[in-house]
Parts: structure tokens; sequence; C-alpha cells
């Protein structure tokens, strides 16, 4: 086991059929970008799944750090007039 | 980190297994919690990768092409499984490389069933029948698991295992339904492969060191005892429907439990076959090796490819 170099990492995308949005669906190792597609297509696509895939080398990701999700994600309970709920209407008004 | 801090995330750690909440790989988590699943991941993935060989050793030989195209199907799906979970267990901060090198020098286990061989073209559908439907037993209760990655995992592997149980579970009933031959063949696949299934859900209860910790980390819901009953329960009738006998004199179904009483497991063969001597063992390894060792200047060609193609990229972008 001498290989010099080890394949880098990389994070696939597939927006299904019907998808709206690309989904992370897993990560494989490959050269480079093309072969990337290539394996993606063969490991995540096998069975309809989607209709277009990116690829993304792992390193070029920066990720949020849990410790800070208090900071980072917590909706400010101050900030009720965000919400459709905050805003009284007329009884007579029945959709809206 | 003082001991009090630790102790206080490990609490923390508890309680959000206990709500079920998902562990994604960035999260703290005890050491422990992180090597147990690298060892049970790899495990996996291993088992996935080794599995395509005593399969493989039919795909030039299938009785036709429908059987040809499903098993080429199944091969490429279990390299995918591999890849799948080779990635999940790469989110815990150990590197391919590092899994196969374990793999490859005895270090890391695989599944205990891959050291037995593939010998007539039954032995196909006695593999897909009872060996991916011990996995599937053992694989749904993981879609479930406490470490993200993992039951991301194990819900697309879930899918697909599907499609392998049911191709070998109509390779038997053909067999079973076929020739004198062909139905001899099929008994005679069950009669080798039925043990060695019943094997895979692990050692009995009192024997298994794992179980306790992996319950709590809901890594484990059923126990290997349970687990093996509800296989066995699910599988006598497929056997029964199809006229084929399973090889177990002592087997009867028990009115009072709901469920079947069975023989006793030949434990030393299995500790055996774990511990490196069992039938293929060494050919599984040898395999293995081989091609990594023998794949070694291509995957150097692809990354010196990759390299030079960059680099041209770069100059014509100045």
């Amino acid at each position: 086991m001498t290989t010099t170099k080890n394949w880098p990492l990389w994070e696939v995308f597939v927006r299904s059929k019907n998808g709206l949005e690309h989904r992370h669906f897993g990560s494989l190792h490959a050269a480079d970008a093309d072969m990337a597609l290539e394996n993606a297509r063969d490991v995540y696509t096998r069975r309809n799944e989607g209709v277009s895939i990116w690829v993304v080398e792992s390193k070029n990701i920066t990720a949020s750090n849990p410790e800070h999700n208090g900071e980072m994600f917590e909706p400010a309970k101050d900030k009720v007039y965000r919400h459709p709920t905050f805003y009284e209407l007329p009884d007579e008004v029945e959709y809206m | 980190m003082s001991e009090e801090q630790i102790r206080n995330l490990e609490k923390q750690f508890e309680e959000r297994i206990a709500r079920d909440e998902k562990i994604e790989p960035k999260d703290w988590m005890p050491e422990k919690y992180r090597q147990t699943h690298i060892r049970q991941m790899s495990q996996h993935a291993h088992s996935e990768v080794v599995g395509m060989l005593p399969e493989g050793n039919w795909i030039t030989r299938a009785p036709s092409l429908r059987r040809k195209v499903a098993l080429l199907a199944k091969v490429q799906d279990e390299a995918g499984h591999g890849l799948y979970l080779y990635s999940a267990t790469e989110t815990l901060g150990i590197t391919r490389e590092e899994m196969y090198e374990q793999l490859h020098t005895g270090k890391a286990k695989y599944s205990s069933i891959f050291n037995y061989p593939t010998v007539t073209w039954a032995d196909m559908g006695a593999i897909g029948w009872l060996v991916d439907g011990a996995a599937i037993i053992n694989q749904v209760p993981l879609c479930s698991t406490s470490f993200g990655p993992y039951a991301r995992a194990m819900v697309r592997v879930c899918k697909e295992e599907s499609f392998h149980q049911r191709q070998g579970y109509e390779i038997m009933i053909k067999l079973a339904n076929g020739t004198l031959e062909q139905k001899e063949m099929a008994q005679d696949a069950l009669n080798r492969w039925w043990w060695p299934s019943l094997m895979m859900l692990g050692p009995t209860d009192a024997e298994s060191v794992h179980t306790e910790q992996s319950m709590k980390w809901k890594l484990k819901r059923k126990s290997n005892d349970e687990l093996r009953q509800q296989f066995i329960d699910q599988t006598v009738p497929q056997a029964d429907l199809i006229g084929l006998t399973i090889p177990d004199p002592d087997l009867k179904w028990n009115e009072e439990r709901g469920s079947y009483d069975f023989g006793e497991i030949d434990w030393d063969e299995f500790w055996q076959v774990v511990k490196g001597h069992g039938p293929m063992n060494k050919e599984r390894m040898k395999a293995r090796v081989g091609a990594w060792e023998r794949g070694e200047w291509v995957r150097d060609a692809a990354m010196a490819h990759a390299e030079k193609k960059a680099e041209r990229k770069e100059k014509e972008a100045v």
C-alpha cells in the first residue's frame, strides 16, 4: 500500500425528477470532478433517483459549528411580528 | 477538558439519544461511541465489499441472461452499499485507506458468512433468500439508529436489499419446482447455507459483549436472539411454501410461544470462521489485497492525470 496520493473526497447532491432542489445524497472518492460525476451517476441514480447531479470537493464546504447552534439558529422570541398569526384580522375575512 | 465537563457533555449526549435526536459528525460524542461506530460501520462496509466475491464467482456461469443481469445488478448494488457505508464511516474521522488497511491486515472483520464457498448455481438463490434475508432483519432497525450518517446510509441500503432477497427466492422457487436434479441442488444449497445464515445474527445474548452498550445507543433495538427468532419464524414458512426442508431435526412449531423452537447452533464453527479459519477466509483476503495491490498503478495514473488536467486549466485561465 504505497499509493503516493489518495483520491480526494467529493460530496454528491442530486435533484430528483420532481424535486425542486438538489439534496445531499452522500459522498465518494474520485481523482477529479468528471470521475466523481460518473461515479455519482452509477452509485446514486441507478433507480431513477434524479435528473441533475452536483459534485463538490469536500474541502470546499464550510459547516456551521453545532456548539454555536444557540445563537445561530434560535429564533428571536421577541420578533413575534415575523409570524402571520401576530396580525389581527376581522372575523369577516375568511381566507387570508 | 476537565472530567466534570466531560461528564456533563456525556449526560447531554445520552439525553439527546433518549429524545431520538440524531447525532451528526460535528457534534460532540463520547470517544467510545465514535470507536464503536467506526468498528461496526466499517465492518459493515467491508462485508458488502467482500460479499461481492462469493456471488461474483457465478456471474460468468449464470444459467440464463435474465439471471445473469440480475446477479450483475445485485453485485453492483453491493459495491454501492460498500461505498455509502465507507463514506458514512469517514465522517467519524477515519480515512478509507485506513479502513482498507485494517481489512487487509485482518484487524477489521467482515461478516462470517462470506467465508463459505459458492459451489453451485443454487447458492446464488440461497444467498439472496437467506443471507440477504438475515441482513435485512439486522439492517431495518439500523434505519433509525442514533448516528445520522449511518441511519441515512441504511435507508438507501434497505430499499435495495429487498430486490436482492426477492431475486434469490425466485431462483429457489424455480429450482424447487424444476427437475429432480434442480430440486436436489436447491435443497443442498439450503442445507449448507441455513446454519451460517443463523450465525449472521451474531453470538447468543449471553455471549454478546457489545449488546448492552449498543442497545443504549440505539445501534441495536433487538437482541441477537430476538432477531434470530424473527428470521427463523419468517423463513420457515417460505421454505415450506416451495417444498424445501430446513436442515434442523429439532425445528418444531411451539404453539405456546407462537414461534419455532430450533436446534443448537455450532458455535465452535462460528468462532473458527470469525477467527480466520473458515473455508474461504484466506482466499477472500487474497482476492481483496491482490486487487488493491495490482490496482495501485491505475489509481496513481488517475491522480497524475487529474493533476495535469487541473494544471492545464489553470494555465489557460491565466
